[in-house]
This record gives C-alpha cells, structure tokens and sequence, in this order.
C-alpha cells in the first residue's frame, strides 16, 4: 500500500517499504537530494526537514510515520515566485557553507527555530541548532540567522 | 619562473587542434624514476592537445588547456584544485582575472578533467624546488606531504594549502599576465597601433588615443595563435583589484537550495546501491559469510565478497543497510588482534626513553614532559561513496576525491583496464580535511571491484560506522620533550623524542631562538595507514611543542606571552605575530573569575599563526571555550572574508579535536563508531567570539586552509592551566580537566 504524503506542497504515493526511514524515500523514489545522509542515527541532523512544520531528523522517522503529513524539505523552502527563503539569502550574504554538504539542514533547523521564536537569542540558538558542521562554519550560522531576522 | 606551463604551447589555433590523433598517453611510470625536475616533462604536446581538445569547443580558444575565451567573452579557468569548501575556485579565479584585467562578471570555473595535460605542473615545480632546497619554500611543506607527492605525480593534488600559493601564484598569475600580452599584441595588430599605446580593462584592450576597445571575445582566437611569454610582469599589489577583495564565492549559492551535487547525489538509470562491511582489524580478510540471510531481503539483488569485506547490492540504500545487517560475516584480524592504543603508547613510550637523556645544567632547571595525541577521524560530513559501470570493456566512475587524476589511475589499475578505459568525473565534497587522499582510499579498488562484476551502474555507500571504523586517521604520537633553563629563564637546551611513522623534522621545530635544538624522531608502526589530518603533524606536534614552551615559561617564573617573546629574533614576523595577538587579546588585562587565557605561536604551510583562548570549566569539568584571537601572517591574503572562515573553521576543528575527539584502539580494532562516541564540536560549544586578524607583508604567500589549526589546542590547554595549574599532556583533554577541577575542590 503506498503511503500519502504531501511534499513541497504537492500530494505524493511513496511506495517505499513502510520501514524505510523518509530520507530515503526523499533521495531515492523522489530524488530530492538536497537533504543528506550524515549518520542514519539522528546524531547530526543532515537529513533535517520539517513534518508538518516541525523539525525533523528524516533518517530515523520510517515513511509509515508520516502518512497524511506535510513534508517540507530544502527544495521547498524557496517560495512559489521561485524566490529565496530570507535565510537562505542571509546564508549567501554572510558566506556560510564551506563544503555545504550539511547546510540543508542547518537551513532548515534555522527555519523551523525562525517560525517557532521570531528573533531567537543567542541562547536558543544555542539551543535549537545541534546539527553538525564539520568545517566549523557556526559563527556565520549564527550571524546569518540574526541577519534573516532583521531582513 | 623560467620554467612553467606557459613554455608548453604550441600556439595553434583551437579549430586546427580538434580531430588529433589520440595517443596513448603515459600516466606516471617510468617518467617519475629518478625524481628531479625531470618528472615534471609530464605536460607533453601530445597530453596537451588532448586536453585542449576534451574542453575547446567552436569559438573558443585554449590557452594551454587552463584558460579558454569565448567569442562571447566568457573566460573559462580550469582547475586542477578540487574545491571542498576552502574557496580555491574562486580564489584562483581571482588570481587569473587579477593578472588578466578580466571581467569578473564572465569568469566561469570548471574542475579540470582527470587528463594527464591537466597534471598540475605548477604545483608540482613549486614542491620540486622546495625538495630542491629553494630557501623560500623551504618551511612550507611537511616531510610526510613531500613524500606523498612524489608518490602522486603526476599530481591533480588537493593539499598542503597549496592552491593559492603554488597553483595561483605560479600558475594563473602567470598564465593570465601572459595571455593578457597575447591579446594586447593582437589587438596592436589589428589597430595598427604599437603595443605600448595599449591598456587593458575589464575584459576590454583599450587603445585611449582612438578611443577604440576591443573585446577579449573578439581577439581571442587570434591571441591563441601568438607565442604567450614564459616570464610576463606580474602586477604590483598596489594595482590589486581581485587578489585581496572579499569577493564572494562561487559555489556558495547552489549550497543554500539543496542543488549542489555531491557523489551521493548521483543517480544514473539502472542504478543499484550497495553498502559494505569491512574487517573490524585493519589488514584483516574475509574468511566466510553466509549469503542467504541477505538475499532473503526484499530489494537485495546481490553479495558480493572481496578480499578484506563483504558488500550487499539492493534497490537502494535502506534495503543494502538491511542485507548487510542480516549477514554474520567471520574475519581474520591481520595478526593485529592484541594491539590497542595503550600498547602503542607503551611501545612509543620506550622508543621515546631510548632517547639520550639532557644533560641537566650546572646552575638552573631541567624539564620533562610525556606529551601524547591519539588517532583522529577527519569526520567528513558526507559519508564515502563512488558510483561506476562497467561496460563493454569500459569503466565510468564519479567520486570525490583530492587528486582526480591518480584517482582515474588507480581505477584503472583495480579494474585492470587501461587508464584510457576509464572515464572518472570528480564531483564536489561534503568535506575532506585529508581524508579523501586516493593512496589510502579502499573505495576506489572496491568500487572498480564490484562494477566488473553487475551488469549495472552501481553505488558504493559507506555507512558512517564503517567510515568511522575503517578510516585514515591522523597518526598516535608520544614525544618525550626535555630542555633546561638558565639562570636568566632563558633556554638553554631542547631535546625531544618523538616516535611515529614519518619524520616530521619541519613540524618538530619551534621558532624560538635556542642554543642546543634537537628533534629525534624514532620510527613506529602500526597496522593503520600513516594519513593526513588537517594540517598533518603540526596538530600533534604544535600541542607538544607550544605545551612545553608554556612549561618551560611557568618554570622560569615568567609571563608565557613575554617569555615567548624574549626567545623570538627581534623584528621577526614571528615577534610581530605575537605581539598582535597579545594586544588583541587584551593578554594581561583581567578576567572573570574561572575564565583562564592561553597562548600558542604556531608556522606551518608558510603561514604564522598566534591564538590566544579564553576558556573556564563547564560543571561537568570539560572546557568551555569563550573567546578565540588569532593573528595570521601568510603574506597575501587572496580573499580575506574566505580566508577569515578558513581560519575559524581551523580553529573551531582544533578546538573540537582538543575537547573530545580520539580514535582508540582495542583488541586491533576500532571502538568509536559514530557520532555519540566520536564527538565534533556543536554550535552551542564553539567559541561566541573568534576574531581573526591578518598581516599582510610580501613575505613569500603561505597556505591558509590548515594553519588555523595547530594553534588552538595547545592554547586551550595553556589557557585551562592558567586556571586549574594542572598541565595537559595528553589529548584529548576532557578526562583530565575533570580530574583536575577535582583537584580545585
């Protein structure tokens, strides 16, 4: 029975086996492949996307948990003008990715942390983005994420 | 500069070059024996007009493969630098329109295709001379770097810092300057106008008398056909409108959408993915395994053994993972299976004592401190993958991988195919830190492996356990360092031991003035690969040394920032590194209770590095870290805005490092295997505050992709003895802050 999701706005039949974990279902059967493996255990969330908006470690939710649910993943996050997400242009201004092989989800954690607290402190900064980058880009994250704020 | 690539172009026309003859192109072999200058006669016309033709399409022309212009006016620099991250595209893009007097709106950066006439001969000049003992370069590279290069050319190579300072300043520069005379001399020529009356502007030749400007599009087929000098006039800084400008990167925008593709990222029609599982002791084989417990999975097609692993094929990654996981495959241990991290401390530790003890002085102090630092992982953050098909006695394969060009070798090599047989498309990296050096990539020989055997283009994922597992660590190092002081505090003599594989004579050093200097290395072995970890041995050996100099300083009773200086030549850079960092800093002003500063002075790659830590104890008894200064000198900085994130990113990863990250070795095999047990540092723990700070001088350019490194450690332990009085001999320094906010009561 495949699965009914909606994703980046548009309804979608995962036919996935319901284990498999949404990141897969996401890179492999829709090849959205702007969010990534890093580790398959939730520990440095750069498969993060949101589940009906909320922040979500997609290697380690199967597709059978998300029935019914709104998706959204990096490739959404641009606006149906095709235009940039404020913090994705704060990213750009403020140089942040170095490899870039984490920043989906550290964009997307941004998100999620920017519709929850309109202008986070830096201490739920601190708090809310756990996701890791191996190239120590995190001063700029925080900068960018202040940045998107004030945008 | 008498010899450089300038010298190979034959100067024909791009239209003539297409339909040559393909020749058989040898790639490393026979050329590199005996080593010397004669290994770099590697870029022969034949390799060269092949390049040329592999990427000159209808008007457009090639100037030595690694620039073309357009009619359009678009010039194309091809790189032989890989870019994960450190911004070498554009910083070489900077250096080519800097001398070009190009418009920065129509440069395009393309990665060079795996060719042979794409081997990097600047780079591999610039290492020559330095093993030639040219005295500019002579502290630039690391022992063990300089051997892999001669094992690698000829060489596409990413490492060693070396894009802007060998590739960009010796390569680009001058083939943009030369170019540049190219067009001017036609565009004369067509005018009918000497040269000297010529100038040149944002991608325009510009006769002022006449007011007439011709477009770099329109002149460039027939510069093409002109002979481009070996030795043009390079630009004085003055004139920088590109080399020192925060110009911003190229790549960064397809990082923000999820667009930038990256090796897991390929999917091709047809494609299965397969995931693998290797002998838990490096050196180990496969024995046995059971196949059918895997093929009972749903979507796993096939098993496929090889040597030293046991790797499942299925429809796709989750169903591989699950085929893989029902397997109960036996391995041998290599004949490693009793050696762990403390058996190799212990057996470094007697080396290291073998040593000749330091004569104690007649009226002073004598010192001795065991320093010891454990295997690193580079954590990449995008787990190792290759994709390939065989087919019809033909290899395709992409990856990521920090020399394309040896990495097509060894594909072909695996595969036992010709090289020409092979087609290898470099694709970006989510990180490297000199993890994806192809001499200890296994994936490279296992991909080739298992595409000969399906039908199908096939995707090899390693997990991020096995990366962790099976990865090419920063090399376990004990040294033994001892030295006296004078009665006056000054240095009298420094002795140290140090036991691992290579000789790290340049990063065994210290830039203090010191009557009796000896480094002993003392060669040690063990089953893992001798690998590079950002900024390779002045990790290990920037902590040990910047340790004990703080140790020495404590000892003397002084101040460690002026102790430093009294051992530093006045007017050094050195000094005046140091200096910037201490007034930076604010070194000697007051602090918060419980808040410590430390200071470490560190060179490698040619660039100075000083950092000064502001740090207390977490609860806990790990550090927290408040507060980074750096001061860098690397001469010229190409893009300060990427050359301040390199820095931080240093910092960040030598802090991470210092605070919670070892590889340990138990019964011959690794026991970290993720991400819980092998802690990188989160934002929330990364310093608030890093301030960076350049000098510019036109001191010969240094690298700044691992520099940023080597300092922060052993300033972070200095900084932790300020407040504690307890020395950090060991990383990392977790376990032994705790123990000594114990001893704080």
């Amino acid at each position: 029975m495949p699965i009914q999701t909606i994703v980046n706005g548009k309804s979608v039949s995962l036919t996935a086996e319901p284990d498999t974990p949404l990141l897969w279902a996401l890179r492999e059967e829709l090849g959205l492949t702007g969010t990534k493996f890093g580790c398959g255990i939730a520990a440095c969330g750069a498969c993060s996307v949101h589940v009906n908006g909320e922040i979500t470690r997609s290697c380690s939710v199967p597709v059978s948990a998300i029935s019914g649910k709104a998706i959204t993943t990096i490739e959404g996050l641009i606006n149906t003008e095709g235009a940039l997400h404020p913090l994705q242009q704060a990213w750009i201004d403020a140089q942040v990715p170095q490899c870039g092989y984490c920043q989906s989800g550290q964009i997307m954690a941004a998100a999620a942390l920017l519709k929850k607290t309109g202008n986070p402190t830096d201490a739920q900064i601190d708090e809310a983005m756990t996701n890791i980058c191996r190239c120590g880009t995190y001063p700029r994250i925080r900068k960018a994420i202040h940045a998107a704020v004030r945008a | 500069m008498a010899d450089n690539p300038v010298l190979e172009n034959d100067g024909a026309a791009p239209a003539k070059r297409k339909g040559v003859k393909r020749r058989a192109f040898l790639i490393g072999g026979a050329a590199l024996v005996g080593g010397g200058l004669f290994a770099l006669k590697i870029a022969d016309s034949a390799a060269l007009k092949k390049a040329i033709a592999s990427t000159t399409g209808a008007h457009e022309a090639s100037f030595l493969a690694w620039i073309k212009i357009g009619a359009d006016d678009v010039v194309t620099l091809y790189s032989p630098h890989i870019d994960f991250g450190q911004g070498s595209h554009t910083g070489l893009a900077q250096m080519l329109a800097e001398e070009l007097d190009a418009d920065w709106s129509k440069i395009k950066v393309e990665q060079a295709p795996p060719e042979g006439g794409f081997a990097n001969t600047a780079l591999g000049r610039y290492f020559m001379g330095e093993m030639g003992g040219m005295p500019a370069l002579a502290n630039a590279m690391p022992t063990s770097w300089v051997s892999m290069m001669a094992r690698s050319m000829p060489v596409q190579l990413t490492g060693g810092s070396s894009a802007m300072r060998a590739t960009g300043q010796h390569g680009f520069r001058v083939i943009g300057a030369a170019t540049r005379l190219a067009l001017i001399e036609e565009a004369a020529s067509r005018i009918g106008v000497p040269a000297a009356e010529l100038t040149t502007e944002k991608g325009h030749v510009v006769h002022a008398k006449s007011g007439q400007a011709l477009r770099y599009g329109a002149l460039a087929e027939g510069a093409a056909g002109r002979t481009l000098t070996s030795e043009p006039k390079l630009k004085d800084r003055k004139n920088y409108q590109f080399i020192g400008k925060p110009v911003p990167r190229i790549d960064i925008p397809s990082k923000v959408d999820g667009t930038a593709r990256y090796t897991i990222d390929v999917a091709v029609p047809d494609m299965r993915v397969a995931t693998i599982m290797m002998a838990p002791v490096r050196d180990g084989k496969l024995e046995a395994v059971d196949e059918k417990p895997a093929l009972a999975v749903a979507g796993v097609e096939k098993v496929i053994k090889l040597d030293e692993a046991v790797v499942v094929i299925a429809k796709g990654y989750w169903q591989a993972t699950k085929g893989l996981q029902a397997l109960a495959p036996k391995f041998t241990d290599g004949g490693h299976g009793t050696l762990s991290s403390s058996s190799i401390f212990a057996a470094q530790d007697a080396l290291n004592n073998a040593g000749k003890p330091l004569a104690a002085p007649a009226d002073g102090k004598s010192l001795t401190g065991a320093y010891k630092a454990p295997f690193l992982h580079q954590a990449m953050m995008e787990p190792f993958a290759m994709v390939a098909q065989y087919k019809d006695g033909k290899l395709e394969a992409w990856g990521g991988l920090q020399d394309p060009l040896s990495t097509r070798m060894k594909l072909a090599a695996a595969a036992n195919i010709s090289v020409d047989a092979v087609t290898f498309h470099p694709m970006i990296m989510g990180g490297g830190f000199g993890r994806r050096f192809p001499d200890y990539c296994q994936i490279i020989d296992q991909i080739a492996k298992i595409a000969l055997q399906v039908p199908y283009p096939v995707k090899l994922i390693w997990s991020r356990e096995e990366e962790v597992k099976h990865g090419a660590y920063r090399p376990q190092v004990a040294a033994r360092l001892q030295a006296s002081l004078g009665k006056d505090g000054k240095i009298l003599a420094w002795a140290s031991d140090y036991a691992q594989k290579d000789d790290a004579a340049r990063e065994g050093t210290v830039p203090y003035t010191i009557p009796e200097f000896e480094a002993r290395h003392h060669d040690y072995i063990s089953n893992q690969v001798n690998a590079f970890w950002r900024s390779v041995n002045a990790s290990q050996h920037g902590f040990f040394n910047e340790s004990f100099v703080d140790e020495l300083a404590h000892a003397a009773g002084q101040d460690p920032y002026q102790f430093r200086r009294a051992h530093l030549p006045a007017g050094s850079r050195h000094l005046a590194v140091l200096d910037a960092v201490a007034k930076q800093s604010g070194w000697g002003t007051s602090l918060p209770a419980g808040v410590g500063r430390g200071i470490a002075l560190v060179e490698s790659f040619g660039t100075i590095v000083a950092e000064v830590v502001e740090a207390s104890l977490k609860d806990d008894g790990t550090p927290k870290v408040h507060k980074v200064s750096a001061v860098v000198d690397c001469g010229t900085t190409v893009n300060p805005r990427n050359g301040e994130a390199q820095i931080m990113g240093g910092i960040i990863m030598g802090l991470s490092s210092a605070i919670g990250e070892e590889i340990t070795l138990e019964k011959g095999a690794v026991v970290q295997s993720s991400f819980p047990d092998y802690p990188v540092l989160k934002l929330a723990d990364s310093p608030p505050v890093i301030d960076v700070q350049f000098i510019e001088s036109d001191a010969p350019m240094g690298g700044l992709g691992e520099p940023g490194v080597p300092p922060a450690a052993p300033a972070l332990a200095n900084a932790l003895f300020a407040i504690t009085g307890q020395r950090v001999r060991q990383l990392p320094i977790k376990a032994q802050a705790k123990a000594a906010l114990v001893k704080l009561g």
